[in-house]
């Protein structure tokens, strides 16, 4: 069956949402959402990365071994993280300083390695690109509503904004990992119930506990042989 | 013939019945609870009261949203939501904004408690979570201390005369300040969270719900004495470490939370000792002045990993237990 350009674009916004029905990239995802601005800079340099590499991994498909795929894959992911890394050290410097450690950590995110497996290497180079862009994008709006929704709780701003700040006092928990994981877990519970509980019924299947089951395609059919 | 052997049931185990049920449990904490809240009300005035009613009608009013929301039976006639709204007004200042008491309520009993199924499913004690959510949240408020003229001389003192705010013995005693005496500590005349500060009605509290076989003396007294130890090994006051802080509430009526301490007597006694340890190792080295809801939630996380150790051995079965 050969998915339409429009599913795949779409795909990685909500119904895959590589964050919160993938459940991949947690950990840079917790540790940046304090602030919207961080979210949205985060979110694009993924984008940024995860197309770009997808393209390249997919042009590349028939020339990288199979044996080696995983270091191939980094080098070319590496690469594009340093574009970006040099591109925000240059023109955007105080984002740089925000997001740290987690722009050269794009190198190792599952959500573009296993974007790389599961997809670029077995697809064509244009639907790689609209599914780099589509993940992407779903990186971003999540990254995006999670630090508005930790930023205003625990910060009383918006994008730097003062929405409620001076006159409740903030709820400081928010912005500290305790909230990134309430925040986290409020929104994979509404996903879930967007999505009529497809999260939890490929957790019920026998690819529970299969640490490719996020994005291994035999889930769809009930599991592989193993 | 059916009607004449009513009392001739042939049935499985269990054949005991106790007339003790949830809300008869939980009223039981309710009443050794209200010394506690006497002596609050002596010492901080009818804020005490306004604050615990806050706190019991939020959480009874989350509890019974909650349940209703995610369609399940109504459980507010258990009373645990009402212990759970005055434990959590006790671990307060008196003076906190209500609106961050209520929203401890609903951290307690919607995220703690409802999201994992109610109660009986809660892995962490309500009441500590919510206060400990509350302390790291709202630092600033959740440590502004009231002083009142009922208070101990050396604490009106130690604050200065224009102050409205001081610190409490903890504080005092990290600083190196003048303390007020053991007689005080004892009886509570000074400041702290609002249920927190007496010794005596707190004991008084657990007393009763020893005698009336509530709790089990295993974890208080191993907390306790663990704390007592510790002292005298560190080189500090046992009788000052006893009273200060929340070592008292969080002994007798937290950590014997049932749903979230161990079943087994060996598995109490190991849970006290750690929350000791674990206080007396946050009072003496860590940051913060006081450390009890932070060593009992962390206790309330082994406390799965103490009940598989301390399980009792089955009689009849073969060593390694039965196969399953």
């Amino acid at each position: 069956m050969k998915k339409s350009k429009l599913s795949i674009l779409t795909n990685g916004i909500i119904r895959e949402n590589p964050v919160l029905v993938l459940v991949l990239g947690t950990c840079p995802t917790l540790a940046i959402s304090t602030q919207a601005i961080n979210g949205i800079g985060m979110g694009l340099s993924v984008l940024v990365v995860l197309t770009c590499s997808n393209i390249i991994i997919s042009a590349l498909k028939r020339i990288i071994p199979d044996t080696v795929r995983i270091p191939c894959y980094i080098v070319v992911i590496a690469t594009f993280v340093t574009i970006v890394q040099l591109f925000l050290k240059a023109y955007v410097p105080a984002l740089d300083k925000a997001l740290g450690v987690y722009i050269p950590l794009i190198v190792v995110n599952c959500i573009i390695l296993g974007r790389a497996e599961a997809f670029a290497s077995k697809n064509s180079v244009i639907d790689s690109a609209l599914d780099g862009i589509g993940m992407g994008i779903g990186y971003t709006l999540t990254a995006t509503v999670m630090a508005c929704i930790r930023e205003l709780l625990g910060s009383g701003t918006i994008f730097g904004a003062t929405v409620t700040a001076g006159t409740i006092t903030p709820f400081t928990i928010m912005v500290m990992a305790p909230g990134g994981f309430f925040v986290f877990g409020c929104l994979i519970a509404l996903v879930n119930k967007l999505t009529k509980g497809r999260v939890r019924a490929k957790r019920q299947n026998k690819c529970m506990g299969c640490p490719g089951a996020a994005f291994c395609s035999k889930v769809e059919e009930g599991g592989c042989e193993e | 013939m059916a009607d004449m052997h009513k009392d001739l049931i042939v049935s499985a185990a269990p054949h005991v019945v106790s007339p003790a049920d949830t809300a008869s449990i939980m009223r039981d904490v309710v009443i050794a609870l209200i010394p506690a809240l006497a002596v609050s009300t002596y010492v901080f005035g009818f804020g005490a009261i306004f604050l615990t009613a806050v706190c019991v009608i939020a959480c009874v009013f989350f509890e019974w949203a909650a349940r209703k929301i995610l369609k399940r039976e109504n459980t507010i006639g258990d009373w645990s939501a009402i212990v759970t709204g005055v434990i959590l007004a006790f671990n307060l200042p008196v003076n906190i904004p209500k609106w961050m008491a209520v929203v401890g309520c609903f951290i307690a009993i919607v995220v703690v408690k409802q999201l994992f199924g109610g109660l009986g499913q809660n892995f962490a004690n309500p009441a500590i979570v919510g206060r400990i959510t509350l302390f790291i949240g709202f630092a600033t408020p959740m440590t502004n201390w009231v002083i009142t003229d009922r208070m101990s001389q050396a604490i009106i003192n130690y604050s200065g005369p224009d102050a409205v705010a001081g610190a409490t013995p903890l504080a005092i005693n990290a600083a190196g300040g003048q303390l007020p005496s053991n007689l005080e500590m004892f009886l509570g005349t000074i400041n702290g969270s609002m249920g927190e500060v007496s010794t005596v009605a707190l004991l008084i509290g657990g007393i009763y719900l020893v005698i009336r076989k509530v709790i089990s003396p295993a974890i208080p007294v191993s907390f306790l004495a663990t704390v007592a130890v510790l002292s005298l090994v560190m080189g500090f006051d046992p009788i000052f470490q006893l009273c200060a802080g929340g070592v008292m509430l969080g002994a007798i009526f937290m950590a014997t939370d049932y749903v979230t301490s161990p079943i087994t007597t060996p598995g109490r006694i190991i849970f006290g000792i750690g929350c000791g340890v674990f206080t007396m190792l946050i009072r003496s080295y860590a940051s913060y002045p006081e450390g009890v809801s932070f060593a009992i939630l962390l206790m309330n996380i082994l406390t799965p990993h103490i009940d598989r150790i301390t399980r009792s051995k089955l009689n009849g079965v073969a060593k390694g237990g039965a196969k399953a």
